[in-house]
């Protein structure tokens, strides 16, 4: 990690923090967009750090800032002039490199070749005019200086790898040609034909079968032991997370409200909002439980974020802690074990005994 | 056909079993494909393509599938929002499947649809109470104490404000919009209601507030629902009955606890196999996993014989030539495929696996093929055992027997089959004939 720290310092970085030692370190990152309506705090300090060779899930529902958060790791909130249509803060740092405060087109040597990402549609992510291994090879190229041909076979070679049948075949199909899981597929090989080191997937398997999902996820956990990249996957199903995760960082009106690794998460969970999604999820492995416990209301507008705790309209342990606390005052992130930190107002022993009397026997 | 004979059967050996609402007999749904100047038809898609079924008052029934398998078709074709190309509808034992808009006007207030997306379903330009209660001006009902307060008790009873009757869908989150679908649903109390994804667009906590509501509902009000999803966690949660399709065919319909416990068909064993399971613990039982190669074929040319035997990784000779017939395997169990899961095989003496079924099976883990030869030996010997103790056999043997006529049906039609579908039925009569001498 020497050599990391070593590239922060050769940047010579204004630096209100040092470069960490994790692969990919977010530290308070605010994306606030300015609209008509008023300021749209998408995501609002928000802070997190991956390995290589980790898969970090982010979990929450739409509208929680779950893509604003990759989509500023890419760096693709810059279009059009800073401060006008998006106002960012807060540093990403890749590899002892700070994004935020970078210059553009030095994000764009990075973009593609040490990161990629993978949409949830591909359909509408890839070009309906040009050949799937047209769109590969273009990929290649920019951040490769070599042949068409040379590229050509390295696209094909990617399709192989990413298990698209006869790949010198469909090479030259469009991509409406192919199914819905071939397309993921195809989109997989272009994000990663530059073995890239942080691979961002945001809802991979959102808009596939079952069987699809189970195929792709299988593809995203060995391409990863393959080639040791760091994965921030971003989706709103806990059994897929379940499935990948190393660690989960559960997202709330733009804010983390619980992060811990995988078992944490799923065994001892200290926010009542993971609670509440691990309530409202019908289990295919269990016989069915009378009810499903729903989180009550609406999630929260991002322009009028509600006061104090953001989730406390709807938290059915509101009234515990004492005071107005829950009303006016914002949680912080606290440890609440190694490496498990949980944003809530009510004490953990309190936490405690909600989970282990009132909520476990239920799910 | 022998089918229709087989539910006449089990409704009598079951007479305590609830009314039958809906009977669904070989209903077929082909898009036909036109090409050329004259537009000739140059084939079809066939969406929907011979599938039995009924529906019990009070119960739900719950349609699971991949995409492209023709589900949301066929609650298109059994709300007559689309027209069969074949086959039969029944709705209270009234042959609906030629009924014309006027035939089936008096019908709507009995069969309501709830749609996929709330965002697609509601007329932006219509007011919350104008859609609610657009049923009543249209079937011109008046309902007690005028219809504007019908709509607010309508609108209070899914969850929402009786103050809401003045706004416009773009005020409502996709949650709400639902509840909203739900409720001009329910306008004219209907007996039958066909939920096609009813929240696969919604979050996951919204998705359970929509999933009690209907649960609430169909206490409240004695509904029954037919419920298509893609989604096996929730279908497991609402429904009392499954039926799995693939490729335009019911391969498997049974009850929750039976299907899901003990499934019997090799893609419906594939399928709840690929669900991923929210608990982390689990995921060292990765071999419970199997893997299907590649995609749902195309419903334009389907496999021959059994749909599935591309994919399948127990795929033999037969399941090229024949197709399975859905037969009831275990009482309330009916299952279309000759080499069945947790369940005695039906065409034993074909062993010889297809090149692409060696393939499939390649990508499922040992285990999993070990263990389902050793359930399906323990099951067929329980079965044996079972059948021996149980006294009344009529339940049990009618199948048998039906099925007998049903293998002798397909050997007559199929010429490459015949040789090995008789024998299907051969198995299957020597096993009544064992059972009558034990007796």
């Amino acid at each position: 990690m020497t050599e990391l720290s070593k590239t922060g310092a050769a940047l010579g970085e204004p630096a209100p923090g040092n470069a960490p030692d994790a692969f990919l370190a977010v530290r308070d990152l605010k994306v606030h967009f300015p609209t008509d309506d008023g300021l749209v705090k998408s995501v609002d300090g928000l802070s997190f750090q991956v390995e290589k060779g980790k898969t970090l899930c982010i979990v929450g529902e739409s509208g929680s800032g779950k893509s604003v958060t990759s989509l500023a790791i890419m760096g693709l909130h810059r279009l059009g002039a800073q401060g006008k249509h998006v106002q960012m803060s807060g540093e990403i740092w890749l590899d002892g490199k700070e994004l935020v405060s970078a210059d553009p087109d030095e994000v764009r040597r990075l973009r593609g070749r040490e990161m990629a990402m993978i949409f949830q549609d591909p359909l509408s992510a890839m070009h309906p005019y040009y050949t799937i291994g047209n769109q590969i090879v273009e990929a290649y190229r920019v951040h490769n200086d070599v042949s068409k041909k040379v590229a050509r076979k390295r696209a094909i070679e990617m399709l192989d790898r990413v298990g698209i049948p006869e790949p010198n075949k469909r090479v030259d199909g469009y991509p409406h040609e192919f199914s819905g899981g071939m397309r993921q597929r195809a989109m997989i090989a272009m994000a990663l034909v530059n073995n890239p080191e942080l691979l961002i997937a945001d809802e991979p398997t959102t808009a596939l079968d079952v069987t699809v999902q189970a195929q792709i996820l299988d593809l995203i956990r060995d391409l990863q032991k393959e080639f040791g990249s760091a994965v921030v996957l971003i989706t709103h199903d806990l059994g897929v997370v379940a499935e990948i995760a190393d660690d989960v960082l559960v997202m709330y009106g733009g804010r983390c409200v619980e992060r811990g690794s995988v078992d944490d998460v799923f065994e001892r969970p200290q926010h009542p909002y993971t609670w509440g999604l691990l309530g409202s999820m019908p289990r295919i492995d269990r016989e069915t439980s009378e009810r499903l416990i729903p989180v009550k209301g609406q999630p929260p507008s991002l322009i009028n974020v509600p006061s104090g705790c953001a989730f406390h309209p709807r938290c059915p342990y509101a009234d515990i802690p004492k005071g107005d606390v829950t009303r006016t005052v914002r949680p912080e992130l606290q440890q609440v074990g190694g490496g498990h930190f949980s944003a809530c107002h009510l004490s953990p022993e309190d936490r405690t005994r909600i989970w282990t009397e009132e909520i476990a026997p239920k799910l | 056909m022998s089918e229709t004979k087989k539910t006449d059967a089990d409704v009598t050996a079951a007479p305590d079993e609830r009314e039958i609402l809906l009977k669904v007999e070989g209903l077929q749904k082909h898009f036909p494909i036109r090409k050329g100047v004259l537009q000739r038809q140059v084939g079809a898609v066939k969406a929907v393509d011979g599938i039995d079924f009924e529906v019990r008052k009070g119960e739900t029934l719950g349609v699971v599938g991949e995409s492209g398998c023709g589900k949301s078709t066929m609650g298109r074709v059994i709300t007559r929002l689309q027209e069969p190309t074949g086959g039969s509808i029944h709705f209270e034992g009234q042959d609906i499947t030629r009924l014309n808009a006027a035939g089936m006007r008096p019908l709507r207030r009995d069969i309501q649809m709830i749609f996929q997306d709330p965002y697609g379903s509601l007329n932006p330009r219509h007011t919350i109470g104008g859609i609610v209660s657009a049923p009543f001006r249209l079937q011109d009902v008046e309902p007690e104490g005028g219809v504007k307060k019908e709509v607010q008790r309508l609108l209070e009873l899914v969850g929402l404000s009786p103050e809401h009757f003045n706004r416009y869908p773009h005020e409502f989150s996709g949650g709400q919009r639902q509840r909203i679908g739900i409720a001009r649903a329910l306008a004219l109390k209907p007996k039958l209601v066909v939920a096609d994804e009813p929240v696969s667009a919604l979050d996951v906590s919204i998705q359970a507030q929509v999933v009690n509501l209907m649960d609430d509902l169909q206490e409240e009000l004695g509904l029954t629902y037919v419920i298509i999803a893609h989604d096996l966690s929730v279908v497991r949660h609402v429904s009392d009955r499954i039926a799995v399709m693939y490729l335009g065919k019911i391969v498997e319909l049974a009850d929750r606890t039976a299907l899901y416990e003990a499934p019997m068909h090799p893609y419906t064993k594939a399928l709840m196999s690929a669900v991923p399971v929210p608990d982390p613990k689990r995921r060292g039982a990765k071999s419970e996993r199997i893997l299907l190669r590649g995609d749902v074929p195309s419903p334009i040319s389907p496999p021959s014989g059994c749909r599935f035997h591309t994919r399948c990784w127990k795929a033999t000779e037969i399941c090229r030539t024949t197709e399975p017939q859905l037969i009831e395997l275990r009482p309330g169990q009916r299952v279309a495929c000759h080499h069945p899961e947790n369940f005695e095989d039906q065409a034993p003496q074909d062993t010889v696996l297809l090149s692409v079924a060696k393939e499939a099976a390649s990508l499922v883990a040992e285990e999993v093929l070990a263990e389902s030869a050793a359930t399906s030996a323990a099951v067929a010997a329980e079965v044996e055992g079972s059948q021996e103790a149980e006294p009344s056999e009529t339940s049990a043997e009618k199948p048998a027997a039906e099925a007998t006529a049903d293998a002798e049906a397909t050997s007559a039609k199929t010429g490459p089959g015949a040789r090995t579908a008789p024998a299907t039925g051969v198995q299957e009569a020597k096993d009544d004939g064992q059972e009558s001498t034990d007796e």
